[in-house]
């Protein structure tokens, strides 16, 4: 279980409780917190579910793989911390992660 | 369920399919020709479809009428191919990315049919214009034509619904984003059908009578291009390319390819889900009813519509190398056909798939726009465009009255309309 924080593009702040091994994308989809789509469902294949990590939490959140960089490349506003929020999973090591979600995704 | 208030309605129970299901389960998988254009003129390929999902998902056709090719059919292989693009090419001189391989002497390259790293610069040359900003300053645009488009229409007798409303407000907006001559933005629509059209339908222009349409329309571009090279750079599409560095040194043959793609991009697809949409709603009053009570409902209806339309029916790859499917091995060369037509109505990946359902579950998770690299740049304005088109529907007609079926584009590419009669009660 790991507590996973989102604030939205207005301030917005949710945090919810997320089993291991469940994706921040499929988190939020399920709770309907806002600014995530997740169009492909997890597989790394359509960019909407982008989020910006906050700084302290980059490294814990891993590495961006080819395909997630090749994706991110078509996304809007990507910044150094922009990740895909099907590609970070729920673990101990982000227990207490904050993301922050843009404006819009598709 | 809801109730199918007419005959003709686009599903697998509707009359027309009872005689097309006896054949597709008749007929050996080895004599399936999922290209054939007939089986899109008539809407009759979805039993073939549900034969292939069930008893065969990656099967191979050895004697396909453009040469032997991969049907991949249920929506996981489809998703696993199309994000497999290091292994499966999408480049024009490997045949590029439809059914039938690119003409080998007139190759039009443009960023669709090409792999990283030159699609990805080609790609951002354009998508600057459907970025979330550029959107938000075409849709007051976009709903005042529509409105002046609905504003002006019959009543109280039959019209064609494609040439009236479809065509009318994508050619528009296609003039609008390359700043084309207004009076003869119909030419668009024109470049568009005939770049698409199938060259084996009778009827339809022969090979050379649609490249000799191709460099015409080439022609005209290029005197855009020619007062735009040398002017300030503008937000239009032909001035982004002109300036851009990756794009401004494009050959003619290149400039063409991508205004091609940008053309059948921006027009096609969007007019065919325009028409199709009102003949789902048409044919499901139940849905009808849930919209006009619920406006928040063309949210989630957006993309069922583009679902349940599939506006481009396949995309197509070529292996790179030998390559594991779902069991069987493709090899390296073999053209791999994926159907986003028949992934849209997988019920392994989507609840009752049959069924136009505008508030289903995670609409979103649709094919019709590809997946991985290639997934349609301009997939948010399409939605706009729909969205404002219901929008403004819901508001004004209670209903509109489907009087007959539509007549439909012979290809398995663009799966479309070329008409569709309907009356908005006087």
């Amino acid at each position: 279980m790991a507590k996973i924080t989102y604030i939205a593009a207005d301030g917005g702040t949710r945090t919810l409780e997320v089993d291991d091994g469940v994706s921040l994308m499929e988190a939020a989809v399920s709770n309907g917190v806002p600014g995530i789509d997740g169009d492909c469902g997890g597989n790394c294949a359509c960019a909407t579910c982008h989020v910006y990590v906050d700084a302290a939490w980059l490294a814990a959140s891993g590495e961006r793989s080819e395909m997630e960089v090749a994706m991110l490349d078509f996304a809007e506003g990507v910044e150094p911390n922009s990740r895909l929020a099907c590609q970070i999973v729920a673990s101990a090591a982000v227990d207490g992660i904050i993301v922050r979600t843009p404006v819009s995704q598709h | 369920m809801a109730t199918r208030a007419l005959d003709f309605a686009p599903r697998h129970e509707a009359p027309h399919l009872a005689a097309a299901r006896e054949t597709a389960y008749s007929t050996p998988l080895a004599e399936f020709e999922m290209t054939d254009p007939e089986l899109w003129r008539t809407d009759t390929h979805w039993p073939y479809f549900e034969r292939l999902r069930d008893e065969d998902p990656v099967h191979y056709h050895a004697n396909g009428r453009f040469g032997p090719y991969w049907s991949v059919t249920r929506y996981a292989d489809i998703m696993a191919v199309d994000t497999n693009h290091a292994q499966f090419s999408s480049d024009a001189h490997l045949g590029g990315i439809t059914a039938k391989d690119m003409d080998q002497d007139f190759i039009l390259p443009m960023f669709i049919a090409m792999d990283q790293p030159k699609h990805d610069v080609q790609r951002k040359a354009v998508s600057p214009i459907v970025s979330p900003a550029n959107l938000a300053n075409l849709e007051v645009l976009i709903r005042e034509r529509a409105q002046t488009i609905f504003d002006n229409l019959p009543r109280g007798e039959t019209f064609d619904w494609v040439d009236r409303v479809s065509v009318e407000l994508t050619t528009q907006m296609l003039a609008t984003l390359f700043d084309f001559p207004w009076e003869d933005r119909r030419l668009l629509t024109y470049w568009s059908d005939t770049a698409t059209a199938d060259d084996t339908v009778p009827g339809n222009k022969t090979k050379a009578e649609r490249e000799a349409v191709m460099l015409e329309c080439l022609m005209y571009f290029t005197r855009l291009w020619n007062e735009r090279v040398n002017a300030e750079p503008r937000g239009d599409l032909v001035s982004m390319l002109a300036h851009n560095p990756a794009t401004r040194d494009m050959v003619p043959m290149e400039y063409l390819g991508n205004l091609l793609l940008l053309i059948v991009g921006g027009n096609d697809t969007t007019r065919n889900s325009i028409t199709g949409g009102l003949t789902f709603m048409a044919a499901n009053p139940n849905e009808w009813a849930k919209a006009r009570a619920n406006p928040a409902l063309i949210e989630s209806m957006v993309p069922e519509i583009i679902r349940y339309q599939t506006p481009l029916a396949h995309m197509r790859r070529t292996a790179l190398v030998d390559v594991e499917l779902s069991g069987k091995t493709i090899r390296k060369g073999d053209r791999v056909v994926m159907w986003y037509v028949s992934g849209n109505r997988d019920e392994r990946a989507i609840a009752d798939p049959d069924a136009f359902v505008i508030d289903r579950a995670r609409p979103r998770q649709h094919l019709s726009f590809g997946f991985g690299i290639h997934r349609c740049v301009g997939n948010r304005l399409a939605e706009l465009q729909l969205k404002i088109v219901w929008e403004e529907i819901l508001k004004r007609f209670p209903t509109i009255e489907v009087m007959g079926p539509p007549k439909r584009v012979a290809s398995a590419f663009v799966k479309g309309y070329e008409s569709l009669p309907v009356r908005i009660p006087a």
